[in-house]
C-alpha cells in the first residue's frame, strides 16, 4: 500500500490544462494544410499527381483539398514548387458539413455549436458509443487516449459507454466495410433518439485509403447523417477532442 | 528432399525456386514442420490456364534459415493440417481467397467472410449470388444438461475492433472458444497487385495501424532486397530505433491494460499515460504519432539532428524512470499476481504445435525471435538477447512484455548514443523482375512476414501479408480452455492480437 502511495506521488499530476493551454505538439507534426491557390504554376499538377488518396484537385488555376480524404502524408507539400499547399500546425479542424472539408484557400469553417436545445441535452453530459468499422485500429486507439488522465475526457461530462441504449451519439472509425454494414446499422437504431453521428478520420468520412474498395462503402455517410467529421489519418487525439469540445459549445475560445 | 534455402530480405529469382509435384510438396512442409521448423506461410497465387500455385515459406529457427518450395493444384488437394496443425487457419484462407478445397481439412470454414477471388470456384459450392454474411456459419458446439453458449460481438462494450467470439460453457467454465473474424476486411493484398504505386506505403503503414512501423519496414526492406539496394545505416538505425519505440509503447499500453483487466488502478493509469510519452516520441521523430511518414523504401524521411537526439534521450530516462516505477508495482502486488498466475495456460507443446510467434510464444519458453534468427537492418549489428520465460500464462505473456521493455530501452539509448553517420535516403532502382523475397521483422505482437514476387516488369505479381496475428488468435482460443469466461478479458489483453492485421 505504502509503495503505491508513493508511485502515486513519484508520478505526480499528468491531467494537461487543456483547453486553457495547447500543448506543444512535435515540431514534424503536420496539421490543417493552408492552401494558396494563387500561388499555382500554370497547369501544374503535381501535388495531384502524388496524392495517394485522391484527395487534390488542381489545373487551370484552381485547387482544392478534400481534407476529408487527407492522410496528412505531405507528398502534396513536398511535390509543390511554389509552396500553394502548407501544412500548419493548427490541430483544430472538425466541420460540421461534408462540404466545409474541401479546402479551396477561403477560410477554413470550424465546427459551430449544436442548437441550444440539443446543447441543453447533451451540453453537460455526452455519452458516446464508439464503432469500430474496418479500418486500421489507430483512430480506436486515438479515441482510446482520451481516456487517459491525460486528456481525462470525464472532466468534460463526456463518457465513452457500453451500450448503445446508454448513448448520445456514435463516434465511427473505419471505411464501413462491407462485413460491418449491418452490425453498424443494428447500433445505430439501438441509440434512443435524438441522437447524433460523429465520424472521425478519412476511411469513417470518405472511405480514405480503402475508397472504391469493393469490400468497403466509403464510409458513414452512405449508412448515416452525419453530425460532426473529425478529419485525420488518424486525427490528433486533440483534434477529436477539439472536434467535442466544439459540437458541445465548451470551447471559450473559437 | 534439398530446397532452396535463403535468408531475410534476400532475392530468389523464381525460376530458381523448388516446384514440386503436389505429394512432395505436401511431403517437403510436413516432414520439415515435424522436425521443428516452423510455416511463415502458406498462400495460394494464381498460376497459368486457371491453376494455382500453392506456396509454402518455412522457418527453421535452431539453425536460422528460410526455405520455399510451391506446387500446383486445381480445384482441391490433399489438406496439410491433419499432418501439420500450423497449416489450418492458413488452409482456410486458401480456400476462401481461391476457391480450392484442401480435401480433408478438419474444419473447413471461411476466415474473412467474402466471395472467392476466382468468380466461378467456390471451397464451398456458393452460387455467386448468395449474400456472404460475416460469421453467419456452423459453429463448433457441445451440448449436454446445463452446457450454454454465450456470443459476444463484433461490437463490443469497449473501444476496440469489431469480431465474433461463441463460447461454449458449463457454468462459468469455458469448454471451448471459437474466434470469427473477417469484419476488418477491407481487400488491401487485393489491392496491392500490379504495385508499387503511390497508396502501397500507405496500405502498408495502415495494415495494423498499431504496427505501422513493424509493417512498413517489412515492406521497404523487400523493396530494397528486390532492388539490390542497402538503406543507408544511419536510416536502419533510426528505423531500428522506431521499431523499438513501437514495441515500448504497446508493451507499456498493454501492461497498463492488464492491470486494468484485474482492477489495479494505479499502473493502469500510470501506463496509460506513459504510452502516451512513447507514442510522443516517435511523434517527434516523424511528426505522427504511430510512426505514419517515417520508413520509406530506401531510408527513412526524417533524420535525427542532434538537438532532437538529445530530446529523445532525455525523454527516454524519464518514461522510463516512471515505466519501472508503474510496472513494478504489478509484481509486488499480491492481488495481481493472483490473477496473472496460472490464468490462461497455454502448454509449450500446444504453442510449438500451433507455431505461434512474438511474445505469446517466448512466454511458453520458446526461444523465437526474428531479430535473433533472422536479423535484417541494424540487428545485423546490434543484437537484443530473446527474452523468455516458460509458465504459458498471463503472468508470462505480462512478464515477457515487460523484460522486452527493458532490453528495447537499452537498445535504443545505445542507437541514439551511437548513430552513424551518413544520409538517410538512397534512392531505390527497378525491382528485379521475376523475382521473389521474404521479408521478416520481429513487430511487438511478433514476426511479420511479407512474401513479394514480381512479374516481367517488376511490378508485384503478388504481395503476401502475413500479420503475427495470424498465428497466434488460435492461442488465445486454447488459453481460454478451462478457464472462466470472466477471464476472457484478460486472457484476451494479455495476446492484444490485431483484428484488422488479421483481416487485411
Amino acid at each position: 500500500m505504502l509503495k503505491i502511495i508513493r508511485a502515486r506521488f513519484r508520478q505526480g499530476h499528468r491531467t494537461l490544462a487543456y483547453p486553457r493551454e495547447t500543448p506543444k505538439l512535435s515540431e514534424r507534426y503536420l496539421g490543417r494544410p493552408q492552401l494558396a491557390p494563387s500561388k499555382c504554376g500554370k497547369n501544374c499538377k503535381r501535388c495531384m499527381e502524388k496524392c495517394p488518396a485522391a484527395a487534390i484537385q488542381a489545373g487551370d488555376g484552381k485547387l482544392s483539398l478534400d481534407l476529408g480524404r487527407c492522410l496528412f502524408c505531405g507528398d502534396c507539400q513536398a511535390a509543390c514548387p511554389s509552396k500553394a499547399i502548407q501544412f500548419t500546425r493548427d490541430h483544430r479542424m472538425a466541420v460540421r458539413a461534408r462540404q466545409d472539408l474541401r479546402l479551396n484557400g477561403a477560410e477554413y469553417a470550424l465546427a459551430k455549436a449544436l442548437d441550444e436545445k440539443a446543447r441543453r441535452l447533451f451540453g453537460r453530459s455526452f455519452k458516446l458509443r464508439q464503432v469500430s468499422a474496418g479500418g486500421c485500429g489507430a483512430c480506436e486507439a486515438d479515441i482510446n487516449v482520451l481516456g487517459t488522465l491525460v486528456f481525462d475526457l470525464g472532466r468534460f461530462g463526456i463518457q465513452i459507454v457500453a451500450s448503445p441504449r446508454h448513448a448520445d451519439a456514435l463516434i465511427i472509425t473505419g471505411p464501413v466495410t462491407q462485413n460491418m454494414v449491418l452490425a453498424l446499422r443494428k447500433t445505430h437504431e439501438a441509440v434512443p433518439p435524438p441522437r447524433l453521428v460523429i465520424a472521425v478520420g478519412a476511411c469513417a468520412i470518405s472511405g480514405g485509403l480503402y475508397a472504391d474498395h469493393p469490400e468497403t462503402t466509403n464510409g458513414v455517410e452512405t449508412h448515416l447523417p452525419v453530425d460532426l467529421y473529425i478529419p485525420g489519418c488518424p486525427p490528433h487525439p486533440l483534434t477529436i477532442l477539439d472536434g467535442l469540445l466544439r459540437l458541445l459549445g465548451r470551447l471559450e475560445r473559437p | 528432399m534439398n530446397l532452396a534455402s535463403f535468408h531475410n530480405s534476400r532475392v530468389v529469382p523464381l525460376d530458381k525456386t523448388s516446384r514440386l509435384s503436389v505429394a512432395d510438396f505436401r511431403r517437403a512442409v510436413v516432414d520439415r514442420v515435424a522436425r521443428g521448423w516452423r510455416l511463415a506461410a502458406l498462400f495460394g497465387c494464381p498460376a497459368a490456364d486457371r491453376r494455382m500455385g500453392l506456396h509454402a515459406v518455412m522457418a527453421n529457427h535452431d539453425a536460422p534459415q528460410l526455405a520455399h518450395c510451391s506446387c500446383e493444384v486445381e480445384d482441391a488437394y490433399p489438406a496439410l493440417t491433419p499432418d501439420c496443425m500450423q497449416a489450418h487457419w492458413f488452409e482456410r484462407e486458401i480456400a476462401e481467397q481461391w476457391g480450392i478445397r484442401p480435401e480433408g481439412h478438419p474444419w473447413l470454414k471461411p476466415i474473412r467472410f467474402h466471395a472467392s477471388h476466382r468468380t466461378g470456384n467456390d471451397a464451398w459450392n456458393r452460387a455467386a449470388s448468395d449474400p456472404i454474411l460475416p460469421c453467419v456459419t456452423d459453429f463448433y458446439q457441445v451440448q449436454g444438461n446445463e452446457v450454454h453458449e454465450v456470443a459476444v460481438g463484433p461490437v463490443h462494450a469497449g473501444v476496440i475492433e469489431p469480431g465474433h467470439f461463441r463460447f461454449q460453457c458449463h457454468g462459468e467454465d469455458v469448454f471451448h472458444l471459437e474466434i470469427s473474424l473477417g469484419y476488418q476486411h477491407r481487400g488491401v493484398e487485393r489491392a496491392l497487385k500490379g504495385g508499387p504505386d503511390r497508396k502501397t506505403l500507405h496500405y502498408m503503414e495502415t495494415l495494423a495501424g498499431d504496427t505501422t512501423i513493424g509493417h512498413s519496414l517489412a515492406y521497404a526492406q523487400a523493396l530494397e532486397s528486390l532492388a539490390k539496394r542497402h538503406a543507408p545505416a544511419r536510416a536502419a538505425a533510426i528505423r531500428g530505433i522506431a521499431l523499438e519505440l513501437e514495441r515500448l509503447a504497446n508493451h507499456v499500453g498493454d501492461l497498463g491494460a492488464l492491470a486494468g483487466d484485474v482492477g489495479f488502478l494505479p499502473t493502469a493509469s500510470f501506463c496509460g499515460r506513459l504510452r502516451g510519452d512513447l507514442l510522443n516520441m516517435t511523434a517527434l521523430l516523424c511528426g505522427n504519432r504511430f510512426g505514419r511518414n517515417l520508413v520509406l523504401p530506401g531510408g527513412a524521411r526524417f533524420d535525427v539532428e542532434l538537438l532532437l537526439r538529445s530530446e529523445l534521450l532525455e525523454r527516454l530516462e524519464q518514461a522510463m524512470g516512471d515505466v519501472r516505477n508503474a510496472v513494478e508495482l504489478l509484481w509486488e502486488t499480491p492481488s495481481v499476481m493472483a490473477r496473472f498466475e496460472g490464468t490462461g495456460r497455454v502448454g509449450h507443446e500446444t504453442a510449438v504445435s500451433l507455431g505461434l510467434v512474438g511474445p505469446a510464444a517466448r512466454a511458453c519458453g520458446i526461444s523465437r525471435d526474428a531479430r535473433y534468427e533472422f536479423p535484417s537492418g541494424i540487428f545485423h549489428f546490434a543484437h537484443i538477447p530473446v527474452s523468455v520465460w516458460p509458465s504459458g500464462d498471463v503472468f508470462a505473456r505480462a512478464y515477457v512484455r515487460w523484460l522486452e521493455i527493458e532490453r528495447s530501452a537499452l537498445f535504443i539509448r545505445q542507437q541514439l548514443e551511437s548513430l552513424p553517420v551518413g544520409p538517410v535516403f538512397n534512392e531505390l532502382s527497378a525491382l528485379q523482375p521475376n523475382a521473389m523475397t521474404v521479408s521478416m521483422v520481429e513487430g511487438w505482437r511478433g514476426e511479420i512476414c511479407h512474401v513479394v514476387m514480381t512479374d516481367e516488369q517488376g511490378r508485384f505479381r503478388f504481395y503476401k501479408v502475413v500479420d503475427p496475428s495470424f498465428h497466434n488468435w488460435m492461442g488465445l482460443a486454447m488459453a481460454l480452455r478451462n478457464q472462466q469466461i470472466s477471464d476472457f478479458p484478460l486472457c484476451n489483453k494479455s495476446f492484444n492480437l490485431s483484428y484488422c492485421g488479421h483481416d487485411l
